[in-house]
């Protein structure tokens, strides 16, 4: 038992030291950046607006992770929340019930997971084309539907979801809390996750030894529709309206950027959900690190590139090789990169 | 002893250590000058690592190599080549997209004015390739010649390059036999123009036809330097892996056919892959199948397991209808099936030794029944140890591992669905003469056991030894059966010889 707890935080721990490492240089340059408190039963501080503001990309992740795991990737995403925004807001302002609404919302998110795996593995597209379509086309339908205006809505239980606050947490926190833990017991406590690994790698041998490879793959774009459903549920919800042209609007690249930083090849294979939740909450420390830390805004981005290259050099092969000898040496043959269960 | 001066390369004493293992052990090793020198081992036997060791991929521990009877210490495989030592590996490691001239001149294009001046070039890549007997287009891209032809321009641009030692690096591999003859010519005449060369090969037949001598590893130490002329064929398998499995490979026996009938194909084939045929198999029987490369094989096994459906005929297990129409389909009728392309289509590269094993169970158990940790453990350790699969523990990646135990390894995959039909495509190939036995003995006891086989190999003596019948293949069809006293290398040869004359008539 302890020997996994230890293995799993090998696997999470150049994505904590990054974390730690930008926790503290923001609270170094921002002081009361760590400070916490609790108004009104709920508690306050930029490390939760954090956790907050982070959750569309946590929740694009978690789905994203999983795609990339299959050695696809999910281009649609972004496009995907605009058209479940749309859905909600429409279908709320229609008169609908609020369980109706999500109900079909997120089946609006299932449906364009599996128009992506029926892309894939069917007709057997590459997946940056596959999804590429509904990139594209996904935010021409979310403008049918909100008839190219924001639709605005004052439905409480829908706002609830993107700004009320359950326990102490806000409820975005929540729901990406919760939805990460259960997929990434769905993906470990059964056989998910090795067979979809199994995939990733070598998706010809999976499939002669019986693996139900176009299943699954359908399977991982529909979790990602689903996580793309909940966070353009969330985006839509924070801003009491559904924008059909902002919307999640390059959230896909954060999203795979996340997954990335979280240290999943995208050339498929071993994948770990919490390291890119890591990742995603690394790229949103870094967004208000920066707009906390009072540089202009136009320098944000290229701040932030900088940021994420050197991030991404600290884990390239190559950089890893040179400084082997600043690591500790572990119990020859012991992988150290792999995923407990 | 041989006096010094007759050596081109030498290495003494010759040592390297990798974490945990001593892959070369004070390795000594002389290659004349006008020789074929055959170097010979298991896998990881420290055959590469020598090869590494003299062409500067690997920096060596310890010992000297002499070239020419002077010390060298190349740094890079490029220092190599330049002071004369060139290397071809078995996969060409040339570019396919660029013309022949371009691959031959690459680095060294003849320039007018700063720029290329193609026409020296591909003047001069004809005259050198004229050397070899060969009259190409060089202008044409080098991936529209065979593999046979890119190793010759391999070889061509090596020599060229270097010109003292060339080491051919498993070149045969992927050659068919007149590929292969026309490959020994010239290596004869590199020979004789007094070039040293090293001949790394599974193939024994090869290693009598070409070389001159014969040098055996065994665990990182070198058991000894023959000539191949003394040195016979047991003699040299049991340098290679000891006596007691030599004997093994020499004592077998062809067992009778008494299983009742278990599978029953009539009329099965598909279009455009494998035209129509009948087989029987049964329960306690190794069914060969035999035929040149390209003969249908491989297609046969495809649709028997369901990799392609087949578009005509009928399948019974025990006089029962079943449909084979996929992967899945077969292995819920207790179907295996050991691919012959063993790294597209067999081993999960970067998944561990564990989880390769415990895939097919897995995969008919179906995602919602995970196989514990623990079980997972235990089949993995089970079959670590009953196949002998050399590995430092079940969590290494199966990509590090030699190409026999990989095979052993995607066997035991096979073997923990516990099948009844067990087809395997080119089982031993390129894998070394103690996993080959390994297998052979393995096929041989899972028959005993009452399983049926079906087992694809090129080797026609090792389809002798284990099959109770054999299919020969020609031209993507079924056109022999072989049984009882009639399974001989001869007759199958006959039978593939008969085939294709009555074909052609």
């Amino acid at each position: 038992m302890t020997a996994t707890v230890k293995t799993y935080l090998g696997r999470l721990l150049p994505q904590l030291i990054v974390l730690a490492a930008i926790v503290f240089a923001i609270s170094m340059v921002f002081p009361g950046f760590l400070n916490l408190q609790i108004q009104n039963g709920r508690l306050y501080g930029s490390l939760i607006d954090i956790l907050n503001r982070g959750a569309p990309v946590v929740l694009l992740a978690i789905g994203m992770t999983v795609v990339i795991a299959t050695k696809g990737i999910d281009l649609s995403v972004g496009a995907v929340m605009a058209i479940c925004g749309a859905v909600a807001a429409s279908l709320i302002t229609s008169g609908h019930s609020l369980l109706e609404t999500l109900f079909a919302t997120l089946a609006v998110g299932i449906l364009c997971g599996i128009w992506n795996g029926f892309l894939v593995a069917v007709l057997d597209i590459q997946p940056i084309i596959a999804t590429l379509v509904l990139m594209v086309a996904g935010r021409g339908i979310a403008q049918l539907i909100t008839e190219g205006a924001i639709l605005t809505f004052n439905d409480a239980g829908l706002i609830f979801v993107g700004s009320g606050s359950f326990g102490w947490l806000p409820m975005p926190v929540v729901i990406w809390l919760v939805f990460g833990v259960l997929v990434a017991l769905l993906v470990r406590q059964t056989a998910l996750g090795m067979l979809i690994e199994a995939i990733g790698v070598n998706r010809q041998a999976s499939t002669l030894s019986g693996v139900l490879t176009p299943v699954l793959l359908v399977a991982a774009y529909v979790l990602s529709g689903l996580c793309a459903a909940i966070a353009g549920i969330i985006a839509a919800a924070d801003i009491k309206g559904a924008d059909a042209n902002n919307a999640g609007l390059w959230l896909e690249l954060d999203a795979i950027l996340a997954v990335v930083v979280g240290g999943t090849s995208l050339l498929g294979g071993r994948f770990s959900i919490a390291a890119s939740v890591l990742g995603a909450i690394i790229i949103q420390a870094i967004n208000t690190g920066i707009l906390l830390s009072g540089f202009p805004p136009e320098f944000n981005l290229i701040i932030k590139a900088a940021i994420i290259v050197f991030i991404l050099v600290l884990q390239s092969p190559r950089f890893r090789s040179a400084f082997t000898f600043l690591q500790i040496p572990r119990a020859a043959g012991k992988p150290t990169e792999r995923e407990a269960k | 002893m041989h006096g010094n001066s007759d050596n081109i390369l030498s290495a003494i004493r010759v040592e390297k250590g990798f974490p945990g293992t001593k892959a070369l052990d004070k390795v000594d090793f002389h290659l004349r000058r006008g020789e074929v020198h055959a170097l010979l081992g298991e896998n990881g036997a420290g055959k590469s690592t020598l090869i590494k060791c003299l062409t500067g991929a690997y920096r060596r521990d310890g010992g000297s190599i002499l070239l020419d009877g002077a010390e060298v210490d190349p740094r890079d495989t490029f220092d190599a080549q330049r002071l004369g030592i060139g290397t071809v590996y078995q996969e060409v490691n040339l570019l396919p997209n660029l013309t022949v001239a371009e691959n031959l001149f690459l680095g060294r294009q003849p320039c007018r004015f700063g720029m290329t001046d193609t026409r020296t070039m591909n003047r001069k890549a004809r005259e050198l390739l004229a050397e070899y007997e060969l009259d190409l287009d060089v202008t044409r891209d080098l991936a529209s010649y065979s593999v046979a032809i890119q190793q010759v321009v391999a070889i061509a641009r090596a020599v060229d390059l270097s010109g003292k030692v060339l080491i051919l690096d498993e070149p045969t591999a992927s050659l068919d036999a007149h590929e292969v003859a026309m490959l020994f010519r010239i290596v004869r005449r590199l020979k004789a123009r007094g070039l040293g060369i090293i001949f790394i090969t599974h193939f024994l037949e090869q290693v009598y036809e070409i070389s001159d001598r014969i040098t055996v590893l065994r665990n990182g130490q070198l058991v000894g330097t023959r000539e191949t002329a003394e040195l016979d064929r047991r003699e040299l398998i049991a340098m290679m892996i000891g006596r007691e499995l030599a004997a093994e490979i020499q004592s077998r026996h062809t067992p009778a056919d008494e299983g009742r009938l278990r599978y029953r194909f009539r009329n099965y084939g598909r279009r455009g892959r494998i035209d129509p045929f009948d087989l029987d198999v049964r329960a306690g029987e190794v069914v060969g199948i035999a035929g040149l490369l390209g003969s249908g094989r491989t297609e046969t096994a495809e649709v028997l397991f369901g990799a392609y459906r087949a578009d005509s005929g009928t399948a019974e297990i025990d006089g029962r209808a079943v449909e084979l129409s996929s992967p899945r389909a077969a292995i819920r009728q207790k179907f295996g099936f050991c691919p012959e392309d063993r790294k597209t289509a067999g081993i999960v590269g970067d998944l561990s030794v564990r989880e390769n094993i415990v895939l097919a169970l897995q995969a008919r158990r179906g995602w919602t029944r995970p196989i514990s940790r623990a079980e997972q453990n235990r089949l993995a350790d089970h079959y670590i140890r009953a196949l002998d699969i050399r590995t430092a523990d079940r969590e290494k990646p199966i990509k590090l591992l030699s190409g026999g135990n990989q095979q052993k390894a995607i066997l035991a995959r096979w073997l923990a669905t516990e099948p009844e039909f067990l087809i395997l495509d080119e089982p031993t190939r390129g894998i070394d003469v103690g996993a080959h036995a390994e297998i052979v003995r393995l096929i041989e006891s899972l028959r005993e056991k009452g399983m049926s086989l079906i087992v694809i190999s090129s080797e026609i003596e090792e389809l002798v030894a284990y099959s109770t019948r054999v299919v020969v293949l020609r031209d993507r069809a079924h056109v022999a059966e072989l049984s009882g006293d009639r399974i001989t290398a001869h007759e199958i040869v006959e039978a593939i010889a008969a085939a294709t004359q009555g074909r052609a008539s």
